[in-house]
């Protein structure tokens, strides 16, 4: 926000050029960066005023006049006092009564603590998977490890747990199931489309993986998840069933992996020739040139693009609700659907806001801080 | 690497090109170029930019393939089978012009890189190596730097350094010097020369007449994709035949 006022007013300060003490300290910075010209400062003035104004409205409603608790009502809570402040002020106590049923949907109550160390399994997961010390080939059996513990977790029936269908699951473990799985098998899928379309000498691979990325591009995920849920089923064989989630999980692979695929051949096209021919010259093979030499250096290049990409397809997850899997964001909206809570959408909406906001900007700041690291080797 | 061994007849040479042809499109690169390298001998290859000679040094590990013709290299005919490039990318270390070391490794790595995967040489073992030839190419106290943080011409020491680990039997230096600040060219040349005492078998492409005089048994002028002119440095220099060399030698000459 500060970087735009910076850039529409830095070349309108004279005080940059003269050399004075008056340069350093905010009140400095702020008389160059927001009050360098009469219309700068008139501009400042009007979006401070503008700022303010929304900003103590929003304070106004969501925590002044907020209502954070409902009395007890005959037949459940008793939401008058929040229908009758809609408009004036929020209703938070809608998300103490249905933050359980917003991150685990339908899942049997009394066994939510499954879903509880699902979710936590994954953030540990993260935690040790973003640690360069741990990356190495025992970080692949942990993967797989917490993967069959959490189908273990979620689906039950055995070590004394009760069974529980696929279709009573809901809420933030689909959302991390689709996203994780999604992205990380989506990813060395993308990688080997991304090589296998810059292979020249194998003409058919290459155009498959053309064929490929043009053919899952061109269509909506929307339209692709449909096809797994409604059209693919049509295809097999009667009493064959397979999971609709994991079709949804499949789609979403496909989907993402053609345009990682894309970020990756970029990073791959944007490396010296040089490179290449001198791990030729070594004698290197094709795949240890590729390991070794070409990957490292190409995934490098293109961290912000990859992780661009990741965020975006973390959020992309929630369109799978459209056919009818409980993600968050279609917990969130069903959380409401009762009668005693309808209209309440501004509260819910902004809960998952923030769990997702959660989420994605610490991939953002995991991704500038991996940057950093790798750029401090490197300083051509 | 053993001792200066002179080139005999009944020996096959380290380097043989017959009737070497190759276009690029529709351009001819290389005509009908013959050449033949033996054990321990100095080759420099001159000539005008554009000439082909880059192109041919490039063809005897097959960075770039030939369409016509017959390379074979310490025995080994260069074909499209894989086995045989293998062999003779193992037997044959390449110096570029523009180092191309990889930035993403220290110095010891980008030269233990091969020897461990290639050669299958255990690490511990691979990097006594390394160090021995970095302490060759006199730069032994940066093998924990990363390329970006040497100089261009330390760069290029290590690249050759690099080379030497996996043990070639040939090295070819594709205009060594030519990406280097002028205070920087002498250093790699002096470690060329270096290697030249030990007896490797070079090919190098290079403008530089002094370090020619000095180590190569045989210069070869190209121009316009074909082998217009070779002999001794001295009849090379001295008593040039072709118009075309005359040529060249007075436009070099004029630079220095």
């Amino acid at each position: 926000m500060g970087s735009s006022t910076t850039a529409a007013t830095a070349g309108a300060t004279p005080a940059r050029q003269r050399p004075s003490a008056a340069r350093i300290g905010p009140a400095a910075w702020l008389r160059a960066n927001l009050f360098g010209s009469w219309a700068s400062s008139a501009a400042t003035l009007v979006l401070l005023y503008l700022i303010l104004r929304a900003g103590w409205s929003f304070i106004d409603w969501a925590v002044i006049r907020a209502i954070w608790q409902v009395p007890a009502g005959a037949h459940g809570p008793d939401t008058t006092i929040c229908r009758q402040a809609q408009g004036i002020g929020a209703c938070w106590a809608v998300v103490g009564e249905k933050y359980r049923f917003i991150l685990f949907g339908f899942y049997p109550y009394a066994e939510q603590w499954r879903p509880a160390l699902v979710v936590a399994l994954f953030i540990a997961l993260f935690i040790v998977s973003g640690v360069r010390r741990f990356w190495r080939r025992e970080l692949a059996l942990l993967w797989i490890a917490t993967l069959v513990a959490i189908g273990v977790l979620m689906w039950g029936g055995v070590l004394g747990l009760s069974y529980v269908p696929q279709n009573q699951w809901g809420g933030l473990p689909i959302t991390l199931i689709l996203a994780t799985f999604g992205l990380a098998l989506a990813f060395p899928l993308a990688v080997a489309v991304a090589l296998g379309r810059r292979a020249t000498s194998l003409p058919a691979v290459r155009l498959l993986c053309v064929i490929y990325v043009e053919l899952i591009r061109g269509v909506p995920l929307i339209t692709l998840l449909f096809m797994a849920s409604v059209m693919f089923p049509l295809f097999l064989p009667q009493g064959v069933d397979i999971d609709k989630l994991l079709r949804a999980q499949v789609a979403f692979i496909l989907f993402a992996a053609a345009y990682l695929a894309e970020v990756v051949r970029g990073g791959l096209q944007a490396l010296p020739k040089g490179q290449s021919e001198a791990a030729d010259a070594l004698g290197l093979s094709y795949w240890q040139k590729t390991r070794l030499i070409i990957l490292p250096q190409a995934l490098r290049l293109v961290i912000p693009p990859l992780v661009n990409t990741f965020i975006g397809f973390f959020k992309d997850t929630s369109l799978v609700l459209i056919i009818g899997i409980f993600d968050l964001m279609k917990s969130g909206t069903v959380a409401i659907a009762e009668p005693a809570w309808q209209g309440l959408s501004s509260e819910i909406y902004i809960l998952l806001a923030v769990i997702y906001f959660a989420f994605c900007f610490s991939m953002s700041k995991y991704s500038r801080n991996l940057e950093r690291t790798f750029g401090r080797a490197r300083n051509r | 690497m053993s001792a200066t061994v002179p080139p005999s007849s009944d020996e096959p040479p380290a380097i043989l090109l017959e009737h070497v042809n190759k276009w690029y499109g529709s351009i001819h690169v290389l005509r009908d170029v013959n050449l033949s390298v033996g054990r321990s001998e100095r080759v420099v290859v001159c000539g005008p930019s554009g000439s082909g000679k880059s192109t041919m040094i490039r063809c005897i590990n097959r960075l770039e393939a030939h369409q016509e013709g017959r390379i074979v290299v310490d025995g080994t005919e260069l074909t499209d089978d894989l086995r045989s490039l293998d062999t003779i990318r193992r037997e044959v270390g390449m110096v570029f012009q523009n180092f191309n070391l990889f930035p993403h490794l220290t110095i010891l790595e980008n030269c233990t890189l091969a020897p461990i995967w290639v050669r299958k040489m255990p690490k511990a073992e691979a990097e006594a190596l390394a160090m021995d030839y970095l302490i060759r190419v006199r730069i032994p106290e940066q093998a924990n730097k990363y390329p970006g943080q040497l100089s261009g011409g330390q760069q290029q020491r290590v690249a050759i350094a690099r080379a030497l680990c996996m043990r070639p039997k040939i090295m070819l230096f594709d205009e060594p010097t030519s990406a280097l600040d002028p205070e920087m060219i002498k250093e790699v040349l002096d470690t060329m020369v270096g290697l030249a005492e030990t007896g490797m078998t070079m090919v190098c492409v290079t403008h530089e007449m002094g370090f020619a005089r000095q180590v190569a048994d045989r210069v070869v002028f190209m121009d316009r994709g074909e082998i217009v002119e070779s002999g001794t440095p001295a009849e090379m220099f001295g008593n040039p035949q072709t118009d075309r060399l005359k040529l060249f030698l007075s436009q070099i000459l004029r630079g220095h």
